[in-house]
């Protein structure tokens, strides 16, 4: 997925058409907005991102993971099978993106990709909302998806590089 | 689960074709042994409607799932909505399953305000109406009665308050929202903006938004322009005393000392048209009064600006030769709620005529000249004349004015104050002690009424005022007049009941009918329902029903709107011109082209109160939508970093997150309310979300969370031209709240 910094205003549609679709309880969110504002009175700078799981390569959830619910499905998202989930939390504390929430049935939820609507042949919520489309979502080892694209033609960011997880959700400046 | 594979890459590759395929095989997202979890949201019934969370009507598309709305979407075939929706959109189920709706017909027992209500049958609250309305006609003549409306349903009212006999119907969208800007392009181009704006965000190179804050006040549409026009490489001016989020996509942001609008623009016609970087041909054969504008900005240079806007000369004069080196594309936005200082409509005509020396009136990039597709109105029995003037007194006050001041109907119940006294009110979706501004006044003029009665979906503060109060049924719940859009692509939209109304709401259509039948005047609702009312619009114009309800939309072929197009530039003023000079104005004794007048100071260690917008809420219609508040569930006062230091009388600095009472020069002070201490504002203003601080006690989520603004603004500027009631002109100082209750 790529989130186009330049694009988003931080409305928080994204947030909120992602609650109705997946229909999460009332203080449960997958995704959320972050809005920073660097330097001082009259010179700013404010970069604007809608925020989710990224779904990393190396996901530590995973490897936290006690009873095999989150894992690594075929494709690269990272999901977690409610039935298998105890909600322990190792997941929640080893997630450096604080993705992950307990959800009010009991399993730690986050961020699906929606790949309930992909299946379908739908955009994920997010993406399907934004009125700005800041949000792409496909496929990044095909090199002619909208994400590829994107990345080869501007240049991007991803979270916390350092931790070395290959997140794949890429901000693009 | 069978996946179409075909499907599944059009996600990831849109329309490239056949390269879509490399590197599909090994990724077949999500198939495991375990299925992805679908959380079911998808509806059994999906139901083309158009919203009401905002007055801007995007097209919807409602999910529907044993018999409940499961999430709303937008609708592609829907040209304001085009698929997406704002964040407010997605909330309607927030408002349709609110637990605090109004849910019966109620009396009021105890003394207005007190809030204490008797719960009664439709027929007890409807003759209770009618009853109190016959008796003012019969006592005062019909025109004592006033309508105060806001939203789409109102129409089914005003038609009844119009057969009715009254001529005051009035909404605070107007004399409180975009009245000046209405008036001021109307005196200069001799046509209005209308909503939506016709404006061409999507093709501008050059944006400027004076004020405005798009992307935190969120018109879908608009803001899907904005978004086009930036990823394809527009820029954006942003003139506003805070850093707005449009600010920080902008290439300029001319933080201005609120209220020198007007020096600014000056400033730039003068910096225009000394160095003829204005439009030459365009200027020369479509506007009067060139002149005499070319004289009375010669001085209004960027050196003569700087100490009224805080802006510093070389700034005001780059910016001006960039904004016009985009010309014809360069828009300056209309803006939207322009009720600032009481010289708004001179404002605005400054804006207007900058555009005019660009020459974007009418062309791409610019503003369009959008129409109608043609439908109809239903033949009704013509409604009696009514020989008196409006009580907002539009012929001897304002003749200017093209709609009603709900300012005006509100002064009017003074007795004595006009022409003749309003004596009752009907209030149809509007929370006048949060619309209109100085809420004590609302408040005791309340108290001189005979009658007053609400409708509306919620216990909102003016709905504790009433002597009845009727439920309405949500958008999601009624069908109402079909939208006729006046667009660049026009269409006609219908509002679809998708559900059942819920508890003993009824539709706005049935209240209006049924009142009138009870008031003798049946002969104006000779349908059975809204939906045949509705449908005997869309044949008579010809237009197929079933596409309509099916799709939600009738779309009709995009019409030429700009010169480029073909559209030969016309314009209805005196002179058939542009009027840089306005003749109308001079003979009614005002400014014939803009002065500024520097606005009164904030009085040491007090702001200037500003407020605007939240991208998740309308006004304080939606603070009580918990599907939408628990995502922004309180406002925050923002103040500068720096003044924040050293506040006079808080003996230490104030931080984010600490709460805050604000206290008005009136005296009047605030709820408790956090304070944001940010380096996005000037430090003679302080900032807030409009519409939180509710006290009504039926809001149980709402109440109680932030502050109210409209409470502390005791203080308006009344425009002279047209009668609007600018509301930045309030100062309020800060103490902190911990202080100030004990």
């Amino acid at each position: 997925m790529t989130m186009d910094t330049r694009l988003c205003v931080g409305c928080q549609a994204c947030v909120l058409a992602c609650k109705a679709e997946n229909a999460l309880p009332e203080k449960g969110y997958r995704d959320w907005v972050v809005s920073e504002t660097r330097g001082e009175f009259p010179t700013l700078v404010q970069e604007n991102r809608s925020e989710r799981c990224n779904h990393c390569d190396d996901p530590p959830c995973v490897s936290a993971c006690p009873t095999g619910a989150s894992h690594v499905a075929e494709g690269g998202a990272v999901l977690v099978t409610h039935y298998k989930c105890s909600g322990c939390k190792a997941c929640i504390a080893a997630c450096p993106y604080n993705a992950r929430y307990v959800h009010s049935e009991g399993y730690v939820d986050k961020c699906t990709f929606c790949l309930h609507r992909v299946q379908r042949g739908e955009k994920p919520g997010c993406v399907d909302i934004c009125p700005t489309s800041a949000l792409r979502f496909g496929d990044l080892s095909d090199p002619g998806s909208d994400v590829s694209k994107a990345l080869r033609s501007r240049k991007y960011k991803v979270l916390k590089p350092e931790l070395g997880l290959k997140p794949n959700l890429y901000f693009l400046l | 689960m069978k996946v179409n594979r075909r499907q599944f890459i059009k996600i990831g590759a849109g329309a490239v074709g056949a390269t879509a395929f490399s590197g599909l095989t090994t990724r077949w997202w999500g198939l495991d042994k375990d299925p992805v979890h679908d959380p079911g949201t998808e509806g059994t019934k999906v139901v083309p409607t158009f919203c009401e969370l905002c007055f801007w009507k995007c097209g919807v598309l409602a999910h529907v799932k044993d018999g409940r709305v499961t999430k709303l979407k937008g609708n592609p075939a829907h040209p304001l909505s085009r698929g997406k929706l704002c964040p407010r959109g997605t909330g309607g189920t927030g408002l349709l399953y609110d637990p605090d709706r109004l849910k019966r017909p109620m009396i009021r027992v105890e003394k207005r305000g007190e809030q204490v209500f008797e719960e009664v049958s439709w027929d007890a609250a409807l003759d209770e109406v009618a009853g109190k309305m016959l008796a003012i006609r019969e006592k005062h003549g019909p025109e004592a009665l006033a309508l105060f409306t806001h939203g789409f349903g109102g129409s089914w009212f005003s038609h009844l308050i119009k057969a009715y006999g009254s001529p005051n119907i009035a909404a605070p969208s107007y004399a409180q929202c975009r009245g000046p800007r209405e008036v001021g392009y109307w005196l200069t181009f001799g046509q209005g903006l209308g909503s939506p704006e016709a404006i061409d965000m999507e093709h501008t190179r050059c944006l400027v938004l004076i004020g405005s804050h798009l992307g935190e006040n969120m018109h879908n549409t608009q803001v899907q322009d904005m978004s086009r026009a930036i990823a394809r490489g527009a820029e954006l001016v942003v003139v506003d005393p805070r850093f707005s989020t449009a600010a920080g996509k902008a290439r300029y942001w001319l933080p201005i000392k609120p209220g020198s609008d007007i020096a600014l623009l000056l400033a730039w016609m003068n910096v225009i048209i000394t160095e003829k970087r204005y439009d030459i041909d365009y200027v020369e054969k479509y506007t009067t009064g060139f002149d005499e504008l070319r004289a009375h900005v010669a001085d209004k240079t960027p050196e003569w600006a700087y100490p009224h806007t805080g802006i510093e000369p070389e700034r005001i004069r780059e910016t001006g030769r960039f904004i016009a080196s985009f010309k014809p594309a360069s828009l300056i936005h209309p803006g939207r709620r322009t009720t600032w200082y009481g010289d708004d409509t001179q404002r605005i005509r400054a804006m207007a005529i900058v555009a005019a020396l660009l020459g974007s009136w009418g062309r791409r990039g610019g503003y369009l000249l959008p129409s109608k597709m043609s439908l109809p109105r239903f033949p009704y029995t013509a409604y009696a004349y009514h020989p008196r003037e409006k009580a907002d007194r539009p012929g001897s006050l304002y003749p200017l004015a093209d709609e009603t001041l709900a300012s005006g109907l509100c002064d009017a119940t003074i007795p004595g104050k006009s022409v003749y006294d309003i004596k009752a009110w009907l209030v149809y979706g509007t929370n006048l002690l949060q619309s209109l501004p100085d809420p004590r006044q609302t408040k005791e003029a309340i108290q001189k009424l005979e009658f007053i009665a609400a409708i509306d979906v919620l216990p909102v503060e003016l709905t504790g005022w009433a002597d009845v109060v009727l439920p309405e049924s949500t958008y999601l719940e009624r069908c109402d007049d079909l939208h006729v859009a006046r667009y660049k692509e026009p269409f006609i939209a219908v509002r679809q009941p998708v559900v059942e109304p819920m508890y003993d709401s009824k539709p706005g259509w049935w209240i209006a009918r049924e009142l009138g039948r009870r008031l003798g005047l049946e002969d104006y609702f000779p349908w059975k329902d809204s939906v045949e009312y509705a449908l005997a619009r869309v044949k008579a114009g010809g237009y197929d029903c079933e596409e309509l309800k099916r799709t939600g939309v009738i779309r009709g072929k995009p019409v030429p709107v700009t010169e480029e197009e073909g559209v030969a530039l016309s314009f209805a003023t005196g002179s058939g011109k542009i009027e840089l000079y306005s003749k109308p104005l001079e003979m009614l004794g005002h400014d014939p082209m803009p002065v500024y007048r520097a606005p009164d100071e904030p009085p040491p260690g007090m702001f200037r109160l500003l407020f605007g917008r939240s991208p998740v809420h309308s006004f304080g219609r939606s603070t009580n939508n918990r599907f939408l508040a628990l995502a922004d569930p309180e406002n925050e006062v923002w103040v500068n970093a720096s003044v924040a230091r050293d506040l006079p009388g808080l003996g230490g600095p104030l931080k984010s997150g600490e709460l805050v009472v604000l206290v008005n020069q009136d005296g009047v002070r605030s709820q408790p309310v956090k304070a944001k201490v940010t380096q996005r504002i000037r430090g003679d203003c302080v900032y807030m979300v409009h519409g939180f601080g509710h006290t009504a006690k039926g809001l149980t989520f709402a109440r109680g969370r932030g502050a109210s603004d409209s409470e502390l603004i005791t203080r308006y500027k009344v425009d002279p031209i047209m009668g609007g009631t600018g509301m930045n002109v309030n100062f309020v100082r800060i103490e902190r709240a911990t202080a100030s209750t004990t």
